[in-house]
């Protein structure tokens, strides 16, 4: 039998590898066949880029090796994180997702290729910032990162994930966050791809009462980004900050499915999910809140807001809250524009050109999410990119 | 300041206009010399603001006939920020919010817009610093606005300033000012005012659009025109603006049908009245 697959631009871009010996490939890796559309959760995303990479291990060198750790910070052994391993990924019912599958899957030739294949670490007290580079480069294949933060109670931090590519590859990036009472995380991501690169990233977060969770999401250049953060508050009175950008243009394909979940009373989640569509760009959001009948007094608020440069570029954008208990506040909404044609001619009437006007608009819709970055990513030329600032 | 020899700046010929196939602007001439303040005034529906944003280059109004030439050129060949940067200026009835873009770098990108049009080096962010610095003197403006994004959550008056801000950075030859003074409350208006006229000058020409005597009290004009159904019915000096006050509209209904009727006895193509 001849696997069929569709044709993409990205087919067998990279070593001549077939795009079917590449889906065979993955499938096999993750013990199970390349989502497809008929899925509820890939009905609008298409996987076929990844099919486009080389069937290989990137062998990567270890993230952590070139960092000094701040005070507070420590890398757990392998022994010392594998009780906690799997905890949030179970907790949040991520297993059974494919890219998770996958990163699992890849674990074992991982673990040959890189020196580590997990990036384990344990927060205490005011750890203060990281940053963690993960970047492809150009190598041709499948990278594999997996990270676990265990944040203890009420400590610290600030960290920055730099997923990057500069070729035809793909990046799994599986994480799971722990954040006990009254811990406090701001994870920010900042991923930013080139033509053909792929990033499936899941972000699995458990969190206990009294706690804080920040995540910042900004995701541009992927010929396929997948993010999916899933966030329990296994007791509720945590609170939920959830930021996120996705810029498309040419045939980009960017989608984000967040799960958002209390299990408990009291909790607050406040979302904002952005997304900019250009050329023939897709962009996808699915967003499940659940509120189950246990989570009285809830406070959540989602807000979509997409931008539609493009008559070809397309936007899927979907709430979907699931509200058992009577006594909450939820709130959500979505919006997809184009550029407002008042706020053009406003900036044109003072002497700025078109298509600079509609760049500096474009990017006060970006800044809402990206000045919420940590600190450190005001440094990085990807951000000042994304900004047009050249 | 009136000076018949002064170089003409502004020259608007038979202009027509319409939105959405509307007609709006029937046949509206004016010439604004440089040195000249020039008020039109008029109903609301009148014309007045549609004739201002033409002059700007606003996509949504269709020039369907007459002229304008900005200092001997075809203004209407021009984009929108073409003009700007050649000297015309709209200050907004309505300026706009653009929330995440901060007011300082609005200005600055066009204050040199503007300055490179006319072969003036552009300003780093120093050196624009200190010049707006200096200009919010002319609006009395804290300088806190210029961190804010443009005009979002400005009241009123702090918007007008903010255009005002932006006249005094840009320095045109013909600012057309659309009804700067709605909204504005007495010490709002005296400052808004106060900086008109400060930035008037020989060399330049305003375009007041109001509907009220309370502006032109504190800003003279040189002429008054009057705007009725697309076209300006009557032009004078400023006693015309205080007729107006004394008298209301009225008597321009009345003119209306009188020179419907005329029309319709000499054959010429009547005013539409409304």
């Amino acid at each position: 039998m001849v696997a069929v697959v569709p044709a993409t631009p990205y087919a067998g871009a990279a070593g001549g590898a077939s795009a079917s010996a590449t889906a065979a490939w993955l499938a096999s890796l993750a013990g199970a066949p390349l989502p497809n559309r008929r899925q509820e959760d890939w009905r609008f995303t298409d996987p076929a880029a990844l099919t486009g990479i080389d069937p290989q291990l990137i062998g990567l060198a270890d993230p952590l090796a070139a960092q000094e750790l701040p005070d507070g910070l420590e890398c757990l052994s392998p022994a010392a994180a594998s009780p906690w391993l799997g905890q949030a990924l179970a907790a949040t019912t991520s297993l059974e997702h494919w890219p998770v599958l996958l990163n699992a899957g890849a674990s074992a030739g991982a673990a040959a290729a890189q020196p580590t294949s997990l990036l384990a670490l344990r927060v205490s007290g005011a750890a203060g910032r990281l940053q963690l580079p993960l970047d492809a480069g150009d190598q041709p294949g499948l990278a594999r990162f997996r990270l676990l933060l265990v944040v203890e109670a009420g400590a610290q931090l600030e960290l920055l994930l730099q997923p990057s590519s500069g070729g035809v590859n793909a990046i799994s990036l599986v994480s799971e966050v722990i954040l006990e009472p009254g811990a406090e995380l701001t994870l920010g991501s900042l991923a930013i791809g080139a033509a053909g690169s792929c990033l499936l990233q899941h972000t699995a977060v458990v969190q206990a009462p009294g706690s804080r969770f920040e995540h910042i999401t900004v995701s541009a250049g992927w010929a396929l980004a997948r993010q999916e953060p899933r966030i329990l508050q296994r007791q509720g009175g945590a609170c939920t900050r959830l930021r996120a950008l996705q810029v498309c243009c040419d045939r980009q394909l960017a989608d984000t499915h967040s799960w958002v979940c209390f299990d408990g009373p009291d909790g607050e989640l406040d979302q904002l999910h952005k997304a900019v569509a250009d050329d023939q760009g897709r962009s996808v959001f699915n967003g499940a809140v659940r509120v189950p009948r246990a989570a009285q007094g809830t406070r959540a608020a989602q807000l979509s807001r997409s931008l539609l440069l493009s008559d070809r570029a397309r936007i899927d954008t979907k709430p979907e809250l699931e509200i058992l208990a009577d006594d909450v506040k939820c709130a959500h909404g979505a919006t997809v524009s184009r550029l407002q044609a008042e706020e053009l001619f406003y900036l044109q009437s003072r002497g700025i050109a078109a298509d600079q006007a509609a760049q500096l608009l474009q990017r006060a819709f970006c800044a809402e999410v990206l000045r919420d970055l940590p600190a450190g990513a005001a440094a990085l030329r990807p951000l000042h990119q994304l900004l047009g600032e050249g | 300041m009136i000076c018949p020899d002064a170089p003409v700046l502004l020259e608007i010929r038979d202009l027509q206009a319409a939105v959405d196939d509307q007609p709006i602007l029937k046949g509206v001439n004016l010439t604004i010399r440089a040195g000249e303040i020039h008020a039109v005034m008029g109903r609301n529906g009148s014309g007045k603001s549609t004739l201002s944003k033409v002059l700007a280059g606003h996509p949504a109004y269709t020039v369907t006939g007459g002229s304008v030439h900005y200092r001997g050129n075809d203004l209407l060949d021009l984009a929108p920020e073409q003009r700007a940067r050649i000297g015309l200026f709209l200050g907004f009835q309505y300026p706009v919010e653009i929330p995440g873009v901060s007011n300082l770098e609005f200005l600055r990108v066009a204050t040199n817009a503007r300055r490179s049009e006319g072969g003036l080096e552009e300003l780093d962010t120093f050196a624009f610093e200190d010049l707006v610095r200096e200009r919010l003197e002319v609006v009395k403006m804290d300088p806190a606005f210029l961190e804010r994004s443009v005009n979002e959550g400005f009241s009123g008056g702090e918007k007008k300033r903010n255009e005002i801000l932006q006249m005094a950075l840009l320095e045109p030859l013909v600012a057309i000012l659309d009804e700067t003074d709605s909204g504005l409350d007495i010490d709002a208006l005296r400052i808004v005012a106060g900086g008109v006229n400060q930035l008037a000058s020989p060399e330049n020409a305003t375009l007041l659009i109001t509907h009220y005597q309370r502006l032109l009290d504190l800003i003279t004009p040189d002429y008054v025109h009057v705007m009725a159904a697309g076209r300006i019915l009557r032009s004078g000096g400023r006693e015309l603006a205080l007729e107006l006050e004394r008298t209301g509209y009225d008597w321009v209904d009345q003119e209306l049908e009188r020179f419907a009727a005329e029309g319709q006895q000499t054959g010429r193509a009547p005013l539409e009245v409304g």
